[in-house]
C-alpha cells in the first residue's frame, strides 16, 4: 500500500515542529498528522517523522507504540468508543458495549466489514456526570442505551448525519485527528456551551440567589473586576437545571438539527 | 477591611462555572461581556512578585490533585536560572470520576486562558503549553479557538496590552495516557517521548520542559487566577475552611438524582451536595464513594459529614483529590468496582518499575478470581501483601493510587468478598444497577 503522504503532508509536519521550541515536542500531533492522512500510523508516517525530526525511525515507533490514540490497523470512519470504566460500567456501559459488538458482529478493536465502524472500549473520559458515556471520533455522545447505541452506529453505517450531544456535526476520524494534530477545522462554534449536568449546580444557586461573596465586602482594592453574571443567564441556567439530566437522553443524538438548538435547550422544550 | 467570613458564606459559589449558562459563552465577546482579560492590566501594574504574593495569600492550593500551594510552586522557580522558564497547564483530566476540568474548558476557554497569561506573567514566562488530552476533540477546538482569538485581541503575543510582555502560548493535544496527567510524564509527552514519569529531584521548578525551570498547574488552579488577581486574595481565602481555602469544582456522578457540575467552598459535605442534587437515586441508598477519584480510598455513607477540604477528608483515612465524587448505590457490586478500577491502572501502568508493572497485573489476578468466587479467604490478605508491595516503593503516584481501592474495600466490605466464595460467584445482578434498571419494571427489588 503507497504512502498517501506528500510534499504538503512533509510541509505540515516540519509547521508541527516549527511551533515548539524544540522540534521533537511536535511527535504527539505529528503522529495525529500521519493517522489523518493514513489511516492509521504506516510505516512510511514514521520514516517521515524520524526525517522531519532528525532522530530514529525506532525511536518515533517506540512513541506511536506506548499511546493509545495511535493505531496500527486501518481505523473505520467512526470510531466508536464505550466507556466502560467504573463509573459507567455500573451505569449500564458494559450493557451498551456488549449490545454493540453483537450488533455490530465485531471485538474490541475491530473494525465492521463495511469499514465504516471500529469499536473500542474507552477509559473514563472525564464526563461520568453524563454516564454512560460513549464518544465517536472523540465527540461527546452522553447519557446513551443499548437502544440509542444501536441507532448511533446504524445511522453512522447508513451515512445520516449525527450530532455529538454536546459538539457539532461529527466528522470522520481523519478529520478528526488533524484538528488534534492542531489544523482547526472552524467547528469550534457547533454545539452548546455546556450540557445538561454542568450547569446543575450554577442553577441551583441562581434559583436560590447564592453568589460567591461581593469583592468588596472582602476586599478594598481598587480597580478589581466584579465578575458578574448577565441576568438572562441566570434564567437560562435555573431552566436547565430544571429539566434535569433525564431528559437529556432523549435529546442525544439528533439528526438534521439546527446547530444552534442544544440538548439542554430540547430537553426544557419538553 | 472586612474580616475573613467563613460560616456566612452561601452554600454554592459558582465563579468558575458562573458564565456556563451564558449565550456562546466559550467567545471572546461573551468573556469581555463578563469584565474577561481585565485582570491583565491590574496584573501588570502589580508586577509579577506582586502577583505571587497575591496567589500565596489567597491561600489557593492546586486542585490537580495533590493540593500542593500554588504561589509556593510558583515562587519555586529560581529566577537567577538563565534557561527560560515554561508554564504547562496540565489539562490531561483522565483519573476515573474526574470531570471537571473538561466542561470548564468547554464553556469557558478563556477563564483558562486569562489564567494562563497571569500565571506565565508572574513566574515570568514567555511561552506556555497546555497540555489537554487528545480525547475529547471539542474542548479541543474550543481552547484552540479561544487562544486565537486571545492573540487577535492582543491580549497573547508581543507586547500584551502595552505592557512590553509578551507570551506565546501553544496547545498541544496527547494521545491516550493516563499517566501523562502525571506531572513529569506529560513533561516526556511534552518532548515527543514515551509518558514514563522522571526521578525527582530535580523537580521541574528548577530542572523541567527542556531542563529549564517549569510551573505545572492544573486547569482548574489556573483558572482560578484571574478571580483571585479581580476581587483579590481576602476575597478568595474569605471562602473555604482554615487550610483550605476558597471554591472547587465538586463533579457529583453515579447514583445521585441530579449529577453534575457544583461549585462550592472547599468545606462543603457530601450529606449537603446530595441533598442540592435531590438525593441519592429513588428508592435507593448510598453504598460507598469516592472522594477525588478511584485513586483516592473508598469512603462509605458513614462519611457523609466528612467535611471536604485537604484535612477533612485525610482525617477520614483518604483525600480530598479531585472532588471526583463517584457515588455506586446498594446494587452495585463493590468486587466489581474495584476489579474493573485495577483492571484500568494494569493497562494504564507505564512499565517503568517494577512493583507497579507487575504489582498491577498480580493484582488483577488475584481479584478476578475472587470476582469468580474461586480462591480462599487468604487471598485477601495475599491482596493486602500485594497493596503492600506496591505503595510506597513504585516510582510514581499512579501505583500507590491502585491499591487505594483495594485496601479500603477490604477495610469496609470484607464480607461482601467473602460473599463472593460462598455464592461461587458474584451475587449481585448488573441489571440492577444501570441507569435503565426501573424500566425493567419489578425485575428488581
Ligand atoms: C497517575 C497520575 C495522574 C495524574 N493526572 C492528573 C491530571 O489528569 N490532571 C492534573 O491536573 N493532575 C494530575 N496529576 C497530578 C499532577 O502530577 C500534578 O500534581 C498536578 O498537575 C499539579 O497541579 P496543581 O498543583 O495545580 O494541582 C496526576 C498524578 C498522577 C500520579
Ligand atoms: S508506578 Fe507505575 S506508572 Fe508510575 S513509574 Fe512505576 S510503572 Fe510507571
Ligand atoms: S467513568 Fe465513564 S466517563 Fe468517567
Amino acid at each position: 500500500m503507497g504512502t498517501k503522504l506528500n510534499h504538503e503532508s512533509l510541509a505540515e509536519l516540519r509547521e508541527i515542529a516549527a511551533r515548539y521550541p524544540q522540534p521533537r515536542s511536535g511527535l504527539l500531533p505529528m503522529l495525529h498528522l500521519v493517522q489523518s492522512v493514513e489511516g492509521r500510523i504506516t510505516p512510511e508516517g514514521i520514516e517521515a517523522c524520524a526525517d522531519v525530526l532528525g532522530i530514529s525511525a525506532a525511536e518515533v515507533s517506540g512513541v506511536a507504540t506506548f499511546y493509545t490514540m495511535y493505531k496500527r490497523k486501518p481505523v473505520g470512519d467512526y470510531h466508536v468508543g464505550v466507556c466502560t470504566n467504573t463509573l459507567c460500567a455500573v451505569m449500564g456501559g458494559d450493557e451498551i458495549f456488549a449490545r454493540l459488538k453483537d450488533h455490530l458482529d465485531v471485538g474490541n478493536d475491530e473494525t465492521t466489514a463495511d469499514g465504516k465502524v471500529t469499536l473500542e472500549h474507552l477509559e473514563c473520559n472525564a464526563a461520568c456526570d453524563y454516564a454512560p458515556v460513549m464518544m465517536v471520533n472523540w465527540e461527546f455522545v452522553d447519557n446513551q442505551t443499548p437502544e440509542s447505541a444501536v441507532q448511533l452506529v446504524d445511522d453512522l453505517r447508513a451515512g445520516n448525519e449525527v450530532r455529538s450531544t454536546r459538539g457539532p456535526r461529527i466528522c470522520t476520524w481523519r478529520e478528526a485527528a488533524r484538528v488534534l494534530a492542531g489544523f482547526p477545522d472552524g467547528r469550534a462554534d457547533e454545539g452548546p456551551s455546556a450540557g445538561p449536568a454542568s450547569l446543575v449546580g450554577l442553577g441551583i444557586a441562581t434559583e436560590r440567589g447564592w453568589s460567591a461573596p461581593d469583592a468588596d465586602q472582602t476586599d478594598q482594592a481598587d480597580g478589581s473586576t466584579d465578575h458578574p453574571v448577565a441576568e438572562e443567564a441566570h434564567q437560562e441556567a435555573a431552566a436547565t437545571a430544571d429539566a434535569g439530566t433525564k431528559e437529556a437522553e432523549a435529546a442525544v443524538v439528533e439528526k438534521e438539527s439546527p446547530t444552534t438548538e442544544t440538548a439542554a435547550e430540547k430537553g426544557d422544550a419538553r | 477591611m472586612s474580616s475573613t467570613a467563613t460560616g456566612s458564606t452561601d452554600t454554592l459559589t459558582p465563579v468558575l462555572t458562573s458564565g456556563w449558562a451564558d449565550e456562546r459563552s466559550w467567545t471572546l465577546d461573551a468573556y469581555a461581556r463578563r469584565g474577561g482579560y481585565a485582570a491583565l492590566d491590574k496584573a501588570f501594574a502589580m508586577g509579577p512578585d506582586a502577583v505571587i504574593e497575591a496567589v500565596k495569600d489567597s491561600g489557593l492550593r492546586g486542585r490537580g490533585g495533590a493540593g500542593f500551594p500554588t504561589g509556593m510552586k510558583w515562587s519555586f522557580i529560581p529566577q537567577d536560572n538563565p534557561n527560560p522558564k515554561y508554564l504547562v497547564v496540565n489539562a490531561d483530566e483522565s483519573e476515573p470520576g474526574t470531570c471537571k476540568d473538561i466542561p470548564l474548558m468547554m464553556a469557558s476557554p478563556h477563564t483558562l486562558v486569562e489564567g494562563v497569561i497571569l500565571s506565565s506573567f508572574a513566574i515570568r514566562a514567555h511561552t506556555a503549553f497546555i497540555y489537554i488530552r487528545g480525547e475529547v476533540l471539542h474542548v479541543i477546538r474550543r481552547v484552540q479557538a479561544a487562544v486565537a482569538a486571545a492573540y487577535a485581541a492582543g491580549h497573547l503575543g508581543r507586547d500584551i496590552h502595552g505592557s512590553g510582555y509578551d507570551l506565546d502560548v501553544v496547545v498541544h493535544a496527547g494521545a491516550g495516557a493516563y499517566i501523562c496527567g502525571e506531572e513529569t510524564a506529560l513533561l516526556e509527552g511534552l518532548e515527543g517521548r514515551r509518558g514514563q514519569p522522571r526521578l525527582r529531584p530535580p523537580f521541574p521548578a528548577v530542572a523541567g520542559l527542556y531542563a529549564s525551570p517549569t510551573v505545572i498547574n492544573n486547569v482548574e488552579s489556573i483558572s482560578s487566577v484571574p478571580s483571585i488577581i479581580a476581587n483579590g486574595a481576602e476575597w478568595f481565602s474569605s471562602m473555604g475552611t482554615e487550610k483550605s481555602k476558597g471554591f472547587g469544582i465538586f463533579s457529583l456522578s453515579g447514583h445521585v438524582q441530579r449529577p453534575g457540575q457544583y461549585e462550592a467552598p472547599l468545606g462543603i459535605t457530601l450529606r449537603q451536595l446530595i441533598d442540592l442534587a435531590g438525593g441519592i437515586r429513588e428508592g435507593h441508598e448510598l453504598k460507598f464513594w469516592t472522594p477525588g477519584g478511584s485513586s483516592t480510598p473508598l469512603l462509605t455513607a458513614e462519611h457523609l459529614d466528612v467535611p471536604l477540604d485537604f484535612e477533612g477528608v485525610g482525617a477520614a483515612g483518604s483525600m480530598l483529590g479531585t472532588r471526583a465524587l463517584q457515588l455506586f448505590d446498594e446494587t452495585v457490586c463493590v468486587v466489581r468496582a474495584v476489579l474493573r478500577w485495577t483492571e484500568f491502572y494494569k493497562h494504564e501502568s507505564c512499565g517503568k518499575c517494577t512493583p507497579c508493572r507487575e504489582g498491577t497485573w498480580w493484582l488483577v489476578q488475584t481479584l478476578a478470581r475472587l470476582e469468580k468466587g474461586q480462591g480462599s479467604e487468604a487471598d485477601l490478605d495475599l491482596l493486602l501483601d500485594q497493596c503492600d508491595n506496591i505503595l510506597g516503593r513504585s516510582f510514581c503516584a499512579l501505583g500507590d493510587g491502585a491499591t487505594s481501592p483495594i485496601s479500603s474495600s477490604i477495610k469496609y466490605f470484607r464480607e461482601e468478598y467473602l460473599a463472593h466464595l460462598t455464592h461461587g460467584g458474584c451475587p449481585f445482578d448488573p441489571a440492577a444497577s444501570t441507569a435503565w434498571s426501573d424500566r425493567t419494571v419489578g425485575a428488581t427489588a
